[in-house]
C-alpha cells in the first residue's frame, strides 16, 4: 500500500469540545481508492474524527491535509477542498423544500460546475445509479428512509467528489432498508471510490472494507485488515468490543 | 353626523395609517434579517452587536423612541453645526417604528432560523456551498414557514402601534380622531367610528393570513 497515494494525511489530531477531549491524539494516512472503515463504542470519537475530515468540525490541534491541502490551515479555501469530499449524514439531511432532483442539481448549478441542462443530466443518471430515477420531482417527504439515503449519497456524486464520509447512513433506517444503502455503498467501493465510514453494519465492514479502524476513548486502538481484526483482535478492548456486537 | 362630515377624512387617515404601516414594515424586515443573521452567526462581535440592539429597543417604548427622532435627533445635528435639519413626521415615524418593529422581527427570523435542523446546514456546507450561499437558499427557506404566523402578528401590533405615532402630530387615524372629538366635542361616536375601522382593517388582515398560513402548510 506504501506505492499508492496519500488521499488524506491525519497528524496528532486533538478535538475538545469545551473541557471534554472526544479525540485526544490521531494520526493515519488513507490511500487513494481505500475504504476504511471505523468501528468502536459509542463516544469513542469516531463521528466527530469523520467531521473534521471536512472541517464540519474546527480540529483543536492537529494537522489535517486533503488532497495535499491543509484543511487545518485557515487560509485554505474550504469550500473548495469539500467539492471534493461528499458526506453522507444518518439522518440524510436533504432539503425538505426541494425536489428529489433539485437536491441533487443544487451544488452543481450554484458553484456554477454545470449549466442546469447538465446538473439535470447528470441527476437522472445518478437516480438511475441508485434505482430512483422514477422519484426525480417527487418531495422527500414522499420518500422511505431507504429510499431518502440513496438520494443523499446521489447528492453528493453529484459534485463528483474524490473520497466520500459516511456518517452511520444506515443506523436511522429500518432493518429491511439497510441492505439497498449498503448495495449502493458496495457499488460505489467496487468503483475505486475512496471511502471512510463510521458504521455499526460488521457484515458491511467485513466484506467490503480494505482497514479496519478500531477506535475508543479518542485513540485507535487498533488497525488492520478486517480478516485480521475480526479474526484475530490484539487488544483486549477491541476483543471486548468484538464480543459484543458479533 | 361624523361619518357624513368626516368620512373621506377618515378614509384619507386610515390610508396614511396603512402606508406608515407597510413603510415600516418593508424596513423592519431588512432590520430584522441583518442583526438577525447576526445574532445566529458565530462572530463574537456581531452577536453582541445584534443582541444589544434588540434589547436596546425593546427596552425602550415606542413613545419615547418616537419623541427621541422626531425632537431629539433634530436637536442632536443642530449642535453638530448643520442648520435647517429636520425629519417630517412621516419620517420620524416610518423610522421609529421600523426600529421597533425591527427588534421584534430580528428575533422572530432568529427564532425561525434556529428551527431549522442544523443538519441542513451542514449538508449544504458540506456539498462546498459557502454559509451565505447555504443560509439563502437551504436555511431561510425552510425558516420562512415556521416564521410566517409570527410575522403576521407583528404586522398587525404594528399597524396598532402607528397609533402611538398621533403624538409627534402625524395625521393618521388616531391622530383625526383627536381632532374630530375635539371639535365636535362627540367623543362617543368619534372612537367608536375610529375603533372601528382599526378593527376592520385588523380582522381582514388576520383572515387574509390565515389563508396565506394554510396554503403555505399545505405545501409540506
Amino acid at each position: 500500500m506504501a506505492d499508492r497515494k496519500v488521499k488524506i494525511h491525519v497528524k496528532n489530531l486533538k478535538k475538545n469540545f469545551g473541557k471534554l477531549e472526544v479525540i485526544k491524539d490521531m494520526s493515519i494516512d488513507i490511500y487513494e481508492g481505500e475504504v476504511v472503515v471505523l468501528l468502536g463504542p459509542s463516544g469513542s470519537g469516531k463521528s466527530t474524527f469523520l467531521r473534521c475530515l471536512n472541517r464540519l468540525e474546527v480540529a483543536t490541534a492537529g494537522t489535517i491535509i486533503v488532497d495535499g491541502k491543509d484543511i487545518t490551515d485557515k487560509h485554505t479555501d474550504i469550500n473548495k477542498v469539500r467539492e471534493n469530499i461528499g458526506m453522507v449524514f444518518q439522518h440524510f439531511n436533504l432539503f425538505p423544500h426541494k425536489t428529489v432532483i433539485e437536491n441533487i442539481m443544487l451544488a452543481p448549478v450554484e458553484l456554477k460546475i454545470m449549466t442546469k441542462a447538465e446538473a439535470k443530466e447528470k441527476g437522472m443518471q445518478l437516480l438511475r445509479r441508485v434505482g430512483l430515477d422514477s422519484k426525480a420531482d417527487v418531495y422527500p417527504s414522499q420518500l422511505s428512509g431507504g429510499q431518502k439515503q440513496r438520494i443523499a449519497i446521489a447528492r453528493s456524486l453529484a459534485m463528483s467528489p474524490d473520497i466520500m464520509l459516511f456518517d452511520e447512513p444506515t443506523s436511522a433506517l429500518d432493518p429491511e432498508m439497510v441492505g439497498e444503502v449498503l448495495a449502493v455503498m458496495k457499488e460505489l467501493a467496487a468503483d475505486g471510490m475512496t471511502m471512510v465510514v463510521v458504521t455499526h453494519e460488521i457484515g458491511f465492514a467485513k466484506e467490503v472494507a480494505d482497514r479496519i479502524i478500531f477506535m475508543d476513548g479518542g485513540y485507535i486502538v487498533e488497525q488492520g485488515p478486517p480478516q485480521e481484526i475480526f479474526v484475530n483482535p490484539k487488544e483486549p478492548r477491541t476483543i471486548d468490543f468484538l464480543n459484543k456486537v458479533l | 353626523m361624523i361619518i357624513e362630515k368626516y368620512g373621506s377624512m377618515l378614509l384619507q387617515a386610515l390610508g396614511k395609517t396603512l402606508l406608515l404601516t407597510l413603510l415600516s414594515l418593508f424596513f423592519a424586515m431588512i432590520i430584522g434579517l441583518i442583526f438577525s443573521l447576526m445574532n445566529v452567526g458565530r462572530n463574537r462581535f456581531f452577536n453582541f452587536i445584534g443582541t444589544a440592539y434588540v434589547d436596546g429597543v425593546r427596552g425602550v417604548p415606542l413613545i419615547v423612541l418616537a419623541y427621541f427622532i422626531y425632537f431629539g435627533v433634530p436637536a442632536g445635528v443642530k449642535m453638530m453645526g448643520v442648520q435647517d435639519f429636520r425629519l417630517s413626521a412621516l419620517q420620524a415615524g416610518t423610522i421609529a417604528l421600523a426600529m421597533n418593529c425591527g427588534a421584534y422581527m430580528a428575533e422572530i427570523i432568529r427564532a425561525g432560523i434556529e428551527s431549522v435542523d442544523k443538519g441542513q446546514m451542514e449538508a449544504s456546507r458540506s456539498l462546498g456551498l459557502s454559509y451565505a450561499k447555504s443560509m439563502r437558499l437551504v436555511v431561510l427557506p425552510q425558516a420562512i414557514r415556521t416564521m410566517v404566523p409570527s410575522i403576521i402578528n407583528q404586522f398587525i401590533i404594528t399597524l396598532k402601534d402607528t397609533s402611538i405615532l398621533s403624538v409627534i402630530g402625524f395625521p393618521e387615524l388616531t391622530n383625526l380622531g383627536k381632532t374630530i372629538s375635539g371639535n365636535t366635542f362627540k367623543s362617543l361616536e368619534t372612537w367608536a367610528i375610529v375603533g372601528i375601522m382599526y378593527m376592520i382593517v385588523i380582522v381582514t388582515l388576520s383572515k387574509i393570513a390565515k389563508r396565506i398560513e394554510r396554503r403555505i402548510n399545505f405545501g409540506r
